[in-house]
């Protein structure tokens, strides 16, 4: 029953930072701001979603599985923003100054 | 009461979401855009299938659908000059019949659809009944590789169709070997490893839980592509028959086994059902090899044993 | 209207937006996505049409088929865009030549 609970909170919050990510998507004036946000609060949510998922699961083996998943989009995505930058910055876009 | 609600409305969004991506996807100006709204709706086609209790083919749609072909829209988009990328202003009369044509469509196709009995069991009787002698659990491998194999073999010859199709065309322009990123380049020493085994496991597991040859192959292509963005070349003693004697591994080892068998008294595809599992296996394993190198030398795009620092090899009597 | 009917309805639009996309857009690599997007549409209907099942055990037999339609249609899309490739380069411009505007 608490671990129900847990989950739940634990869910909630990892959506929530998810709809944060995604506002400063969509909010933000350049792209390596929006890479900045979307990149951090998509980890920490997923990472958040995956502590929930692995509460609720039958075996070690599903949490080794859930790790995993983590582990891999953390480094696919902390690569991809890596090279979305670099690339912007190849092309010359300028960081937004205020 | 309130449970089942909830998820219906999680449909209805679903389903708004899907539609509106797709009309985004075609009426947006810029071509890059549309692509990468089309691979966001591959991904949300995923969800779909998972809500529609179809594992299997969330995985192929999320590894195929939405990332090989994403790939390569991309690859095929670098390619295209700049200018062209915005479309032409069309006629409104034009824009409007087109679009009472296709309401009319979409009545007439709705009332085929909602005329069906909301129950219907289909196969899924004959295909539990004779699960046991198919020797796999998952009901979908079964389907493919057992019951319906001859459309897997098919489904094999028509992928390297495309690829020998491809080939013929000649390489439009070498992709330039630029500078690779060096976090890129540790990315993939650190992932094509880990995709190689996730490809074995899905590959194993297909027999029974959600997975199967066509995801493992997918997941192998993916490190082929990866591979390639990173100006991997296969060195040029295996690009002759080496690699040709992969590409056909899949195809050829179905039809040795559905023969084989022709041999010991049976019908063309039939196994004996005690040896069956390790032959699916087997014939797993080829195709799986095989659909991830095809789906890989596909985003590749031309011959690798072909050189061509010019321009492409077909015409040269006319073009130069 | 169940889940099953609400996922038939969405594939039927998405292939009536698509089939409107293929006739409507000249750019190539426009009908191609529209092609893929049929093809969209054409699965969801037989996937969700497989769901009918009363015990919860969906059909497999359009699984499969629509698992083969997807690698198809990812090969037909590479096929299309290799052809794509090669009038953009012998003409200039990713249309085919009845639809060019000179």
């Amino acid at each position: 029953m608490i671990i129900d609970i847990v989950t739940g909170v634990l869910l909630l919050v990892g959506a929530l930072f998810f709809l944060a990510g995604t506002l400063g998507l969509l909010r933000f004036p350049d792209v390596y701001t929006r890479l900045h946000a979307l990149t951090k609060a998509d980890n920490v949510g997923l990472g958040l979603i995956v502590i929930a998922l692995m509460l609720q699961a039958d075996s070690w083996f599903v949490v080794g599985k859930l790790l995993l998943i983590w582990i891999l989009i953390l480094l696919a995505g902390s690569g991809v923003a890596h090279l979305v930058a670099s690339t912007a910055q190849k092309r010359g876009l300028k960081p937004w100054k205020k | 009461m309130e449970e089942i609600d909830l998820l219906l409305l999680f449909d209805a969004v679903l389903g708004f979401t899907l539609v509106w991506l797709a009309w985004q996807t075609l009426s947006s100006l810029d071509l890059f855009r549309a692509v990468v709204l089309f691979i966001a709706f591959g991904l949300l086609m995923a969800l779909a299938w998972v809500r529609l209790d179809a594992p299997d083919v969330a995985l192929a749609e999320a590894t195929i659908g939405a990332g090989l072909t994403g790939a390569l829209l991309l690859s095929a988009l670098a390619q295209l000059s700049a200018r062209q990328k915005h479309e032409s202003e069309t006629s409104l009369f034009l824009r409007l019949t087109l679009g009472v044509l296709m309401f009319f469509l979409l009545i007439g196709l709705g009332y085929i659809v909602f005329s069906l009995p909301p129950q219907a069991l289909g196969l899924s009787v004959e295909v539990a009944k004779n699960i046991e002698l198919s020797a796999v659990a998952n009901p979908v491998t079964a389907v493919l590789i057992n019951y319906r194999s001859y459309d897997t073999l098919l489904e094999l010859g028509v992928l390297l169709l495309a690829l020998l199709a491809v080939w013929s065309l000649g390489s439009a322009s070498t992709r330039k070997s630029a500078f690779v990123n060096p976090v890129l380049d540790l990315l993939t020493r650190i992932l094509v490893p880990v995709f190689i085994l996730v490809s074995g496991y899905l590959l194993w597991v297909g027999a029974f839980a959600p997975g199967g040859a066509f995801q493992a192959g997918a997941v192998l292509a993916a490190a082929g592509v990866l591979l390639f963005l990173n100006d991997w070349h296969l060195e040029s003693k295996y690009t002759g028959f080496a690699l040709r004697s992969v590409l056909v591994i899949g195809l050829v080892m179905f039809i040795a086994i559905g023969f084989g068998f022709v041999f010991l008294d049976r019908v063309f595809l039939e196994y004996p059902p005690e040896l069956a599992g390790g032959f699916i296996l087997l014939i797993e394993a080829a195709a799986s090899l095989s659909i991830g190198i095809i789906l890989a030398a596909l985003f590749l795009g031309r011959d690798p044993s072909v050189k061509s620092d010019s321009c492409s090899d077909i015409d040269t009597g006319v073009h130069k | 209207m169940t889940p099953v009917f609400l996922y038939a309805l969405v594939g039927i639009v998405l292939f009536s937006i698509g089939l409107y996309g293929l006739i409507l857009y000249k750019h190539l690599l426009r009908k191609i996505l529209a092609i893929n997007i049929m093809g969209s549409g054409v699965f969801l209907v037989m996937v969700a049409l497989a769901a009918r099942t009363e015990e919860g055990v969906p059909d497999a037999v359009p699984h499969a088929m629509v698992i083969t339609g997807i690698v198809v249609a990812v090969s037909a899309t590479a096929l299309a865009l290799a052809l794509m490739l090669r009038v953009n380069e012998k003409t200039g411009q990713a249309v085919l030549p009845e639809d060019r505007e000179t």
